[in-house]
């Protein structure tokens, strides 16, 4: 090696090595944009340009199968304020999250702490908390509404068993939202208890010893000095949450007994904003297309604003530091 | 052909796609190495199974050059992907099916699809029924499709259900009992009070509205396009007679098609169901423990259609002669025939319809009915009826409607109100 760089020394002219300075000043500075640069152009690809496409989209009144089509201003959102199964499906939306979302971090919490303590075969728990979330969303809800099938459900079978009765619960309003919830709440609780768990384990444990001197006891720990040290990632887990939760269309398209038309049930009691969007672009024979991109705009300014409440809320949590 | 395929098929389904996928991998590569030019691989793109995978043996036999590739998608799932396939300009297949419920939709798009009579089709017009031709010809007069099934109606009924509720059994005697849908509904309380535990008279309020729609011209649509479900009363008759059949407690209220509804097949929950031809296909997969138990009689009200597909080519084929020619092999007598006596479904041809294998036909699993003379008679009186664009659309908001009612969710009045709204908003 050392007889490279003395050749190198020797054969190269002022010249030359002014344009190699050149060249390394700029591969410093260039070369950490080009590295990162392929995230940035499948963003621009697949995340910016649908978006805006979509939203130009959402102007018009474009339908899949009219090859004409016209600029409409916004026409299909003026109608998107006044269109009741719109609001139907946002107040579904946001029912089945609250309902699915809420137990649903509470409890990953609760496993969490269970699964920082020493446990005997920890690792198999930490594990087996996970596999909900490598089952295929489709298998889940296939075998959810199965679970929950009026005449010859399990659930209906054991309530029935019981003295309860059967329960109707795809045609009910709440009972479908329970259900959904469930499968939603069985499916990712154990992704943010995982998550949780990471956090919890990089807490210092002097902090732990230092309340356990004070007296404090292992709930009270749990309190004040778990969750504070936790709160930048309940925030994580609630806005993620919250993205994936308005977005919810799977389980509730595949839990309606005859999904053609996908509206949700009879009275449309479990339709979600996601399904809604499908219902008037490909689910039906509508294919409205300008008016569901009207709808994905609608559901993108409802994700945030819903995003950045949850996050001014959950902010309130006392700080670690 | 069987109009929906719901989750019994659906791992089938995605083992056959997979099937597909790996036959057409292998043909690829087959015809990359050896006989490059001389291959054509033709794609036909379906729902649900029409019964076809001897007949394009027989046709690969006939002509070694023609491989063919079938892709089988659900119902809903078929028709939006081929909404998207020719809007977009990629991805259709050479050869697509189009159910009569679509039919309407896609026939507004002439500019998409080949113009049959420009392979000389007109020349065929006479081996189908002239309403079932009539029905994909194009505003501009273009021929898009031929026509594969019809779905003329009968009742399936089961016989040991009506014994066992003091009810006659045989299928002359139960055929006259119910000469029009107001009988049916009134037969309905007879079995109703008498009825073992458990037992319904009929599936779901949506079948027997569907089947009475089935029978109607005008129904949804005018002869010049203009939605009429509100000011038509046969459209509203309809929805009377199946609430007061609801209201009777005569309905099990499953929704067609879902887990429960074929479940309900196997446990008997239900003595009577709207039955198309391609039905019959359907209950001996989903309750083969039934067989012998059932039996078929006429339709009240007679004649009906429900259901019934088309195969078209998309201007996207790059091989639409040879295309068309296995369309026309596809939809032969003799293929139509085949796929009867395989599967149930009814030719949509009047020379079939009338002949002796088709008339002569009996299916041991239906108490030996003699289903070839039910169906075809059934068809050969069939009266057309005027379809539109959103004639699915309008019918997933009366089949949302008789749920309300049958869920408790709506009075009668205010379902109705809410399915008039409906259709408004699809249309």
């Amino acid at each position: 090696m050392s007889q490279g760089t003395a050749v190198e020394a020797v054969a190269i002219p002022p010249q030359q090595r002014r344009l190699r300075m050149r060249l390394r000043r700029l591969d410093g500075k260039v070369s950490p944009y080009l590295y990162i640069s392929p995230f940035f152009l499948l963003f621009a690809v697949f995340g910016l340009f649908p978006l805006a496409y979509t939203g130009w989209v959402s102007l018009t009144d474009r339908n899949l199968l009219d090859p004409t089509t016209h600029f409409v201003g916004l026409d299909n959102y003026t109608a998107l304020l006044h269109d009741s199964y719109f609001w139907n499906a946002v107040e579904n939306t946001l029912g089945i999250f609250v309902i699915s979302t809420v137990p649903q971090l509470f409890l990953a919490l609760v496993l969490a702490h269970v699964l920082n303590t020493k446990l005997h075969g920890r690792t198999l728990f930490r594990m087996a908390v996970l596999l909900p979330q490598i089952t295929s969303l489709v298998a889940v809800a296939l075998i959810f509404t199965q679970l929950f099938s009026r005449d010859y459900g399990l659930i209906n079978y054991v309530l029935d068993h019981v003295g309860i009765g059967k329960v109707d619960w795809e045609a009910g309003d709440y009972t479908s939202w329970i259900a959904l919830s469930v499968m939603v709440i069985w499916r990712w609780t154990g992704y943010n208890a995982l998550i949780y768990l990471a956090a919890m384990q990089a807490i210092p444990d002097e902090l732990y010893e230092a309340a356990a001197i004070d007296g404090a006891r292992p709930w009270r720990q749990f309190w004040h000095v778990t969750i504070p040290n936790l709160r930048p990632t309940i925030i994580f887990t609630v806005i993620v949450s919250t993205i994936g939760g308005l977005q919810l269309f799977t389980e509730p398209y595949l839990f309606e007994p005859d999904h053609y038309g996908a509206t949700g049930g009879s009275a449309r009691q479990y339709q979600t904003v996601v399904m809604y969007l499908y219902e008037k672009s490909f689910g039906s024979s509508q294919f409205k297309l300008g008016y569901a991109s009207a709808i994905g705009w609608a559901l993108f300014m409802l994700i945030a604003v819903i995003s950045l409440v949850n996050f001014l809320i959950i902010r309130r949590i006392r700080s670690a530091d | 052909m069987v109009k929906y395929i719901r989750s019994r098929g659906r791992g089938r389904l995605v083992a056959l796609l997979a099937l597909t996928a790996l036959v057409a991998a292998g043909a690829t590569a087959g015809s990359a190495v050896g006989k490059a030019r001389d291959t054509i691989t033709l794609r036909v793109s379906l729902f649900g199974d029409f019964g076809y995978h001897n007949v394009y043996a027989a046709y690969e036999k006939s002509h070694p050059n023609i491989n063919i590739v079938e892709d089988i998608q659900s119902y809903p799932d078929h028709h939006s992907n081929l909404a998207k396939h020719i809007a977009t300009g990629a991805g259709a297949d050479d050869i697509e099916a189009i159910e009569v419920g679509f039919v309407a939709q896609f026939k507004a798009q002439p500019q998409y699809f080949y113009d049959l009579r420009q392979f000389g089709a007109s020349a065929l017009k006479s081996r189908w029924l002239p309403w079932k031709w009539q029905q994909s010809i194009a505003p501009n007069g273009a021929q898009i499709g031929l026509g594969t099934d019809v779905g003329s109606l009968a009742i399936c009924y089961r016989a040991d259900l009506f014994k066992k509720a003091g009810l006659p059994s045989n299928r002359a005697a139960v055929s006259k009992l119910w000469p029009t849908w107001k009988d049916y509904i009134a037969v309905g309380k007879r079995f109703q009070a008498h009825a073992p535990k458990g037992v319904h008279f009929f599936d779901s309020g949506s079948n027997v509205y569907n089947a009475m729609i089935g029978q109607l011209n005008p129904a949804y649509y005018d002869a010049k396009g203009n939605v009429i479900v509100s000011s038509n009363p046969g459209v509203r008759a309809a929805w009377a007679l199946t609430v007061a059949g609801i209201q009777a407690g005569e309905s099990a209220g499953l929704a067609a098609f879902s887990n429960d509804w074929n479940t309900g097949y196997k446990k008997g929950v239900f003595a009577t169901v709207t039955c198309p031809a391609w039905m019959m296909g359907y209950i001996q997969g989903q309750a083969p423990n039934t067989s012998g138990k059932w039996d078929i009689a006429a339709v009240p009200g007679g004649g009906g259609n429900w259901g019934g597909s088309f195969l078209a080519i998309p201007k996207q084929s790059k091989h639409p002669q040879e295309a068309y020619d296995l369309i026309k092999f596809l939809t032969s007598p003799a293929s139509e025939a085949y796929v009867f006596k395989n599967t149930g479904n009814l030719p949509s041809q009047p020379a079939l319809l009338k002949s002796q294998p088709v008339q002569n036909f009996r299916n041991p699993f239906f108490s030996n009915a003699p289903v070839g003379k039910i169906f075809a008679n059934s068809a050969l009186v069939l009266k057309p009826q005027v379809t539109g664009p959103h004639q699915g659309d309008i019918q997933t908001a009366a089949t949302n409607a008789t749920q309300r009612v049958e869920q408790h969710k709506q009075s009668p009045n205010a379902s109705w109100n809410q399915f008039l709204k409906d259709v408004q908003n699809v249309s």
